[in-house]
This record gives structure tokens, C-alpha cells and sequence, in this order.
């Protein structure tokens, strides 16, 4: 069983008095363990997508259906709950709370949670040790460099533990070098059973992916699974 | 989310934005400061008012001339025009009830008081030797009144300290003549300096006989009859007996009033005690401005961190969660700036009473109780609407905002 099953997805904004079809006709289906890249030009739906598949977003047709069971109708808490407990998410610009420390900042989704506080040290520390940020615990996001911000951000999105992680241009803030070490860490994390899909605009890092998209106007342009199927 | 985990992260958010949380904790503080002191003014001067009255003198009855309602007394309508006079021969004849100690008929009027081309005006009080049993005044030189006949008093006075101070600087009063209006009379006394009592200033007072005071101000009616009963549970024996001799004596007619010291006590707190709700009122405007600076400070607030909510969102936050933390922020918000006003207030007051020392300005409980609950509740109902709004944020729209 596919993890991801979209099928028929339109998604269209309505800009003044134009509709912008930001996703038209999409079918796409993700197994369990993939990692997939996303790329194509600038407006050309990516982050739409990724908003749709995190649950952020609903679409106007289609249906999605994530694990066997079909999202798009439940409730914003209950979608909630499904981002809460399956869903990881990567941010361009990390999106950490300025005011809390490394750590608070990756125990904020189990302290939204409502896990135990205990519970939630021990597994911070675990993470602040796996994602080499021991002697930045305590430290504020304007304390840390760009690269521990996304490592701070990657270690928040898998503290619970999730089934899937999205990650919208994790490397855009990043220079080369530090970004190459993020990938790292979500390939590392997607070695580990995660699902990872990856929105990027780097021809090079899209191409470690086992599986590579290209959209254009709100379509599949191009789908490396396909064309290794034919 | 857990409760603790809430309250925590409101108050880190509060304490994030040092600015704009001490501009709302200061408007709410000055709100419930000014309840806490305005209500500490008003009741303090409840308090000093029924205090003074206190001091009037005990086991007091009044008579007034002219009908008044029953049994209250109103300040306004208190001196009104008689139908009949009440007369010095109508206290007089008051003496004779068994429930009655003493008898004063008052009357009071203003002149001038002359010595050696010094002039004042002055207040002037016709009464009687007893009047000083009832008002426990003392001299500090010289007698009292003579007790004599009512209807036939010496030409002599009895003066205020100011007036002594004023007319006669250092040299001896008692033994001089003065000139009251026309009247050319001996000063016998000069009153113990009391300082301020309810009404009239005695220091500022001259006392002369009944009979001096009513030619003097070419009249025949009386101000008051103060009437002191034997003892306390003879008060309404004794108000009851005044009122039937007097009306006797007016052919039958009840054209008098008999008022109880608990009556215009009672009065008097009641009218006292609706200005203090009344100041309190007022004061809780300030209250709900509070109220309102907390709401704009809280949407500005759901602005600037709309980033956030976003994230709050993604991560998997339900609405409810949102809700609950905005809410809890303006409640810290309004807690904190109620409990700092309450201090405020409260040494207000304090400084209140270390300068006025006579003036009793503690704010009531109620009113103390009222402003801190208003305080938390117009934060909460005015941090309600940005708490809302901040939970209906659209997590796309609001994570782009970063
Ligand atoms: N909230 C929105 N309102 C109006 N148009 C939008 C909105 N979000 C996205 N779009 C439009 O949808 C299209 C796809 O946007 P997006 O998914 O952000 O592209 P990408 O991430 O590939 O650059 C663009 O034309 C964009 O202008
Ligand atoms: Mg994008």
C-alpha cells in the first residue's frame, strides 16, 4: 500500500479576477520509505504540493489519501492530530521561535503534544546528541549558525517520530557546504525508513534522490518512477 | 497541550515582547490602582463622616422644625420653613420627660465679632450651659455658660481658639469685652481647641445664651433642640416623649421632627456609601480602557507572530491549543497589571493616610474584590476576540509570513 495517493488534485487560487490552477490534474502515488525530490521552475506549484501533502492546505478536486485513509475530509483538528503524529516539516527559512532555546524549540511539538515533561528532556536529549547539538541546548536561534538552525529544525520535525517528512527548499538559506551536510541528515533519517520528499531547486541535490519529480504549471511534468517503469 | 506547558509559554511570549507587555500590565495596573484609591476616598470620607457623628455625642436626639418624611432624614429638605416656631419654651418644656438627661435649644446664625477695631465674621451658636455636657466641649480658660434662665442669658461668650488667637493674639481674653453685631458682650471662655468637627469649626465658633442669640438674630424659632436621653435604650422612649410634649404644645399639630443620631448615621452612610460605588464606577471605565489596550495589544501581538502561529499549526497544534495560549497571555497580561495596581493603590492609600492622619482611606473589600475581578475579566473577554482570531489564522498564509 502507497503511504501517499493523490488522485485528481486541482488546486486553483483565486488572484483578483484570475484563477492561478497552482495544481491541475495531479496523480501521484508515494510509497512508504521513498525519497523523492521535486523540482521545476519558480511558481510552478512545488510548495503547493508539499502544503496539500502536509495537510496545510486543502485542495479544491482530487482526493488524498495518506496511509490507506482519506484526508481531505477530516476536520482541521483532526488534520492536526494526522501533522502532529505522521507529518515532519522542513522550512526554507527553519522557523524556529526566536524566544526559546534548541531545545525548547525541538520538544515544542511534544510539549503541543501534551507529552510528559520527563519524557520530553530525555528525548530531546537524545536528539540534541544524534544531531551533534549538545553544547547548543541552551542557546537562542540568533545564537546559532544557519546550519544549526536547520539541524535544530530537522531534529524538531522527527522528534515525534513521524511517517513522513516534507522539507520545502531546506537548503535554499544554506551555503554549499552546510547545506550538503543537511541533506546528509535527511538522507540519513529517509535510510532509517522515513518517508522523505524534498522540494528543491538544485539540479545536483535533486539528483541523489532515488526518485525525481519535475512540475510545470501545476503539473507531473516529468516522474523518474514512470519513466523507469517503461 | 498541558496546562503548565500553556501558562508557560504565554508567559514566555509575554516576557519575549518586554515593550508592548509593559505597556498593557501598566495600563491595567493604573485601572485597578485607581479603584483601589478613588474607593479608599470615598469610603475614607464615609468612614470619617459616620465617625465624626460618632463623636457628636451619644444617646443623641435632634429636633428639627418643619415635617420632614418619616423616620429618615434628609439632608436637603432638613431646614425648611416652619409652620410653627419651635421655641425656647418648647425645650424648655422637654426637660420634664423622665427618659431625659439634658436639654440644649440651638440656634445658629453668622456675625461679626469686633475687638479693639479687629473684626471677623464669625459663627455664633445661642445655647445653653448644658449644650457643653452634650457636646462634650471643654474651655481651656474661663466657664462655660452660666446655668441660668433660658429666657433671660447674660450678655457673656464663650469663643473659639482662632477667634482668641485672632481678636486677642497673646493678652488674656477672658474678662474682655467684645462687640457681637450690636451687642456688647463679655468674654467668660475660650473653647479646648478640637480641631475639626463635623459642620462647624469650633475653633471658629462663638457660644452665647439662647436668649442673646434669638434677640441678637431677631427671631423666635430655635435651629435644633439636641435632646440626650438617660441612656441608650431610652433614646426611642425619649423620642417619643419629645415628640408628644412638643406637639401638645403646638396644638396638637406634629410640625416638628425627631431624628435619632442612627437615622442621619444611617443616612449619611447610605449617601456616602453610593458616592464611593459611584467613584468606583468611574474607576472601572478606566478598567475597560485597560480592557481594550489589552485587546489591541493582544491583536498586534497575533500580528507580529503570525509566523509563529503558523509553525504552532504545522507542528500540529489544534485550535483550541492556539485559543488557549493567546487567552492565557492576556489573562497574565491583566493578572499581573491587576495585582500591580492592587500594590499601587494600596500604597496610595498608605501615603493617603500618613499625610492626612484623621482620614481613614482604606479602600473597601468590595471595592478591592470588584477591581481585580474586572481587571481579569475585561482581559480575558477583550483577549478573547485576538485569541480567536489567532486560532482561525490560515496555516499557509501565516507560515509565509516569517
Ligand atoms: N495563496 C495564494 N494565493 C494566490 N496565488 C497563490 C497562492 N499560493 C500560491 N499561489 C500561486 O500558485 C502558483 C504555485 O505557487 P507555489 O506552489 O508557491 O510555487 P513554487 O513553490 O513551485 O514556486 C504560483 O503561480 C503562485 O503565484
Ligand atoms: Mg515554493
Amino acid at each position: 500500500m502507497a503511504l501517499i495517493e493523490l488522485s485528481g488534485i486541482e488546486r486553483r487560487f483565486l488572484l483578483g479576477d484570475t484563477t492561478v490552477n497552482a495544481l491541475a490534474g495531479l496523480n501521484l502515488s508515494i510509497a512508504a520509505g521513498e525519497y523523492v525530490a521535486v523540482m521545476g521552475p519558480s511558481g510552478s506549484g512545488k510548495s503547493t504540493l508539499l502544503n496539500l501533502l502536509g495537510l496545510l492546505d486543502r485542495p479544491n478536486a482530487g482526493s488524498y489519501r495518506l496511509e490507506g485513509r482519506d484526508v481531505t475530509t477530516l476536520s482541521a483538528d483532526e488534520q492536526a492530530t494526522v501533522r502532529s503524529l505522521r507529518i515532519g516539516f522542513v522550512f526554507q527559512s527553519f522557523h524556529l521561535v526566536p524566544r526559546l532555546s534548541a531545545a525548547e524549540n525541538i520538544a515544542l511539538p511534544m510539549m503541543l503534544a501534551g507529552i510528559a515533561p520527563a519524557e520530553r528532556k530525555q528525548r530531546v536529549s537524545q536528539a540534541l546528541i544524534n544531531f551533534g547539538l549538545e553544547n547548543r541546548a541552551d542557546h537562542k536561534p540568533d545564537q546559532l549558525s544557519g546550519g544549526q538552525r536547520q539541524r535544530v529544525a530537522i531534529a524538531r520535525a522527527t522528534i515525534m517520530q513521524p511517517a513522513l517528512i516534507l522539507a520545502d527548499e531546506p537548503t535554499g538559506n544554506l551555503d554549499r557546504h552546510t547545506g550538503d551536510e543537511v541533506v546528509n541528515l535527511l538522507e540519513a533519517l529517509n535510510a532509517s525508513g522515513v518517508t522523505l520528499v524534498v522540494v528543491t531547486h538544485d539540479q545536483r541535490m535533486g539528483a541523489r534522490a532515488r526518485r525525481q519529480l519535475v512540475m510545470e504549471d501545476g503539473r507531473l511534468k516529468f516522474d523518474s518512477a514512470v519513466d523507469a517503469a517503461v | 497541550m498541558r496546562l503548565s506547558d500553556t501558562l508557560r509559554f504565554a508567559r514566555d511570549a509575554a516576557t519575549g515582547y518586554p515593550m508592548r507587555t509593559a505597556l498593557s500590565v501598566f495600563a491595567m495596573a493604573i485601572g485597578v490602582a485607581a479603584v483601589v484609591l478613588l474607593t479608599a476616598l470615598g469610603d475614607g470620607a464615609r468612614r470619617y463622616v459616620v465617625g465624626q457623628f460618632s463623636a457628636l455625642g451619644t444617646n443623641l436626639v435632634m429636633v428639627l422644625p418643619g415635617r420632614t418624611g418619616t423616620g429618615g432624614f434628609n439632608p436637603a429638605t432638613a431646614i425648611t420653613s416652619t409652620p410653627r416656631d419651635l421655641t425656647v419654651d418648647d425645650a424648655a418644656a422637654v426637660k420634664r420627660a423622665t427618659s431625659v438627661l439634658r436639654v440644649a435649644p440651638l440656634l445658629v446664625g453668622t456675625s461679626e465679632i469686633n475687638f479693639a477695631g479687629r473684626l471677623r465674621e464669625v459663627m455664633v451658636a445661642g445655647t445653653v450651659a448644658d449644650y457643653f455636657a452634650i457636646r462634650d466641649f471643654q474651655v481651656a480658660q474661663g466657664d462655660i455658660l452660666p446655668d441660668e434662665d433660658w429666657n433671660r442669658g447674660a450678655s457673656v461668650a464663650v469663643i473659639g481658639n482662632k477667634i482668641r488667637q485672632e481678636l486677642f493674639g497673646n493678652t488674656p481674653a477672658v474678662g474682655q469685652l467684645v462687640r457681637i453685631g450690636d451687642r456688647r458682650v463679655r468674654v467668660i471662655g475660650v473653647l479646648k481647641s478640637t480641631g475639626q468637627g463635623l459642620g462647624m469649626n469650633t475653633d471658629e465658633l462663638v457660644i452665647v445664651p439662647v436668649s442673646l442669640a434669638l434677640s441678637m438674630f431677631n427671631t423666635n424659632t430655635l435651629f435644633r433642640v439636641l435632646v440626650e436621653a438617660r441612656n441608650r435604650e431610652l433614646i426611642p422612649q425619649a423620642k417619643e416623649q419629645t415628640l408628644a410634649i412638643i406637639k401638645q404644645r403646638h396644638r396638637g399639630e406634629e410640625d416638628i421632627t425627631v431624628i435619632t443620631q442612627d437615622a442621619v448615621l444611617a443616612t449619611f452612610d447610605k449617601l456616602l456609601g453610593a458616592l464611593t460605588l459611584a467613584v468606583a464606577g468611574i474607576a472601572a471605565i478606566s478598567l475597560a480602557v485597560a480592557g481594550i489596550l489589552v485587546m489591541n495589544v493582544m491583536l498586534v501581538a497575533v500580528t507580529q507572530r503570525t509566523g509563529e502561529i503558523g509553525l504552532l499549526k504545522a507542528l500540529g497544534a489544534p485550535a483550541r491549543t492556539i485559543r488557549l495560549a493567546f487567552l492565557s497571555e492576556a489573562a497574565m497580561l491583566s493578572a499581573v497589571g491587576a495585582l500591580l495596581g492592587y500594590l499601587l493603590g494600596q500604597l496610595g492609600a498608605f501615603i493617603l493616610r500618613q499625610i492626612f492622619p484623621v482620614f481613614p482611606a482604606y479602600p473597601p473589600d468590595w471595592a478591592v474584590i470588584a477591581g481585580l475581578g474586572t481587571a481579569i475579566g475585561t482581559g480575558l473577554l477583550f483577549g478573547f476576540l485576538p485569541a480567536r482570531r489567532a486560532a482561525r489564522l490560515d496555516p499557509v498564509q501565516a507560515l509565509m509570513k516569517h
